[in-house]
């Protein structure tokens, strides 16, 4: 897909290869190699597995932001149907960088709300790398009102570096744009369930985040800033490996430490190699959990619901009395 | 005794210098004007000549807000600990309690604004930078459940430079805590007035900074969502003058008024009283 591997994933591309190089050998001249591929395959798999086990935090979020992972409008495409986009905050512009719109999850509507990234430069400069300006979130807050006055429920994927930072953005109130989505998300008579599949980059990404479920796929990571503004913050460094390594580890962001600190509830696994490798199977991953989530909270009451949000949100923190 | 041998009289020790504290005096930061701390400080710590709000201190804004003798300060109890074990988080928490006092990065009370009752929080940007932590959302949860049971309005004074680092997604989330917290207040019609001081960005004002039905800034307070620092960054080039101070929200229509500090008590009580249908504090006389 034309964008550059990652270093740990050099040995990976090459294994495959030579897998490749003599598929084509025995393609070409007629020749039974399967004695030969089979156990480089094998290999392949066991390489793929132990290099996404072993990650360390900071390659995490390199995966995360990987352009070869699947973006929010590849989970529509390949785990609903249906889907009709819904553009423009009805107030100033529409903001690619959110994209949202009715869909089905398995014949019932649901209402897709998330940020999309773009693949190569080109799209990434129309979609803003996925960095939404207040209109993004206006538009979004548009479409959650929407689903509420439908009684559909809601689904987010969020997947940005975090909300953008320039001149008109702040003209026209990026913090508002956020804090009322935080407020108005939960007094939502709906569900919602906020999902992880990229990077979720501060109140950029909470701003679609406040859920009655939060998941996160695997290799996703969820952070209140980035890596490289906690190392230049703190440490005076942002540049440097060994810095945003520190600040990766020490900002628990991975989704197992999330898990453990309670604030997500649910780890999507991905398939070996990634969901890169297989954005078929991770798509299937991804509906089938949002599903199951789905049945529970479709048997709640809207007062139940909303109380049980806003309970679980208040019960978050660490402090001693 | 030869004339010329004029007896000596042991020299008498010059009357005592009078001492004055280093500190005594104090400079704007502003237009460079200096005058006794004292002076400053009778004007809730305003330049006298060029109107430049100084910072003021969690405590003051309480002595200056709330009548004297019904201030009752709340969840002092209430301690950051490290969650994560984030490097060298403890030690700056410790400095903090030393240098900028016990109540984290917000004090918060209850108490009589000319006689009437409300809930006040105000963050101590001494503290941390006034950083959102899990004490901060806790704090501000607890003092709205105050307001939700009695239905005292709840004012909040921001001064923060966003969320602490140190707590991580925890802090992220005391976003969320304190909007849905907010989003009680407003189901019961509870008024919520928001003063955002200098600075306000990040993730305080990112929520509920941004979520009063009013919202007050104080003269020149900087405000915004990115520190004009990182925005300078991303646009490689200089900001415009007065860019993302309150003057400039007042006009982009992100705040209802800018309110000079020494008609604050003034202007809040007439909000709240306004918003919670009580008479006027000046009662009310035919135009």
């Amino acid at each position: 897909m034309g964008t550059s591997l990652l270093e740990f994933e050099k040995p990976i591309a090459e294994l495959e290869r030579q897998i490749q190089e003599l598929r084509e050998k025995a393609e070409a001249q007629k020749l039974d190699l399967s004695a030969e591929i089979a156990p480089l395959q094998e290999r392949l798999a066991e390489l793929r597995r132990d290099t996404y086990k072993n990650l360390t935090p900071l390659q995490r979020v390199q995966v995360a932001r990987s352009s070869r992972r699947p973006f929010t409008l590849d989970y529509i495409r390949l785990a609903f149907s249906d889907f009709i986009e819904l553009h423009g905050d009805r107030a100033f512009r529409d903001d690619p960088s959110i994209v949202g719109g009715w869909a089905r999850l398995d014949g019932d509507t649901v209402m897709i709300i998330g940020q999309q990234r773009g693949r190569d430069t080109k799209e990434n400069i129309h979609r803003n790398f996925g960095m939404p300006h207040p209109e993004g979130y206006r538009k979004a807050l548009r479409l959650l009102k929407l689903a509420e006055k439908f009684q559909v429920p809601v689904l987010t994927f969020i997947d940005t570096p975090g909300a953008w930072a320039g001149l008109g953005a702040e003209e026209r109130g990026q913090s508002e744009a956020i804090a009322r989505n935080l407020l108005e998300m939960s007094q939502l008579t709906v569900p919602i369930i906020a999902t992880v599949i990229g990077e979720g980059g501060s109140g950029g990404a909470l701003a679609l985040g406040v859920a009655d479920r939060v998941l996160m796929l695997e290799h996703s990571v969820y952070s209140v800033i980035t890596v490289e503004g906690c190392a230049a913050i703190l440490w005076k460094d942002g540049k440097s490996p060994e810095m945003r390594e520190k600040a990766a580890s020490s900002l628990r962001i991975t989704s197992p430490e999330l898990l453990a600190l309670k604030v997500i509830d649910e780890v999507i696994p991905e398939p070996s190699g990634a969901a890169h490798a297989d954005h078929e199977a991770t798509a299937k991953a991804v509906h089938d959990v949002i599903l199951r989530h789905l049945d529970e909270l479709k048997r709640l009451k809207p007062d139940k619901l909303v109380r049980k949000r806003r309970e679980k949100y208040l019960r978050m923190g660490s402090f001693t009395t | 005794m030869a004339w010329f041998r004029k007896e000596k009289s042991p020299r008498r020790p010059r009357a005592e210098r009078l001492e004055i504290p280093k500190d005594a005096w104090e400079k704007c930061e502003a237009c460079d004007h200096t005058d006794i701390r004292e002076k400053f400080e009778r004007n809730a710590n305003v330049c006298p000549t060029c109107d430049h709000h100084r910072r003021f201190r969690a405590h003051e804004y309480l002595s200056l807000l709330l009548d004297a003798g019904t201030i009752a300060e709340k969840d002092e109890e209430l301690v950051s600990v490290d969650p994560l074990q984030f490097p060298d988080y403890p030690a700056r928490l410790k400095k903090a309690l030393a240098n900028a006092g016990d109540h984290d990065a917000i004090l918060t009370a209850s108490g009589k604004m000319d006689g009437m009752p409300v809930n006040l929080g105000v963050m101590d940007f001494a503290f941390m930078g006034g950083s959102m932590g899990s004490v901060v959302g806790e704090k501000i949860a607890r003092l709205g459940q105050r307001s939700l049971e009695k239905k005292w309005p709840l004012i909040i004074i921001s001064a923060s430079g966003g969320a602490r680092m140190q707590e991580g997604v925890l802090s992220l989330m005391q976003m969320a805590k304190t909007s849905a917290v907010l989003s009680q207040l407003a189901e019961r019609r509870i008024p919520y007035v928001s003063l955002l001081t200098n600075p306000t960005t990040g993730g305080v004002s990112a929520s509920y900074a941004m979520l009063g039905d009013a919202i007050l800034a104080e003269p020149g307070a900087v405000i915004g969502f990115a520190g004009p620092r990182v925005i300078k960054q991303t646009l490689g080039q200089d900001l415009p003058e007065g860019f993302q101070t309150a003057e400039f929200l007042l006009t982009h229509g992100m705040v209802d008024q800018v309110v000079h500090r020494h008609h604050l008590k003034r202007t809040l009580g007439q909000l709240l009283r306004h918003m919670s249908g009580k008479p006027a504090a000046t009662g009310w006389t035919a135009p």
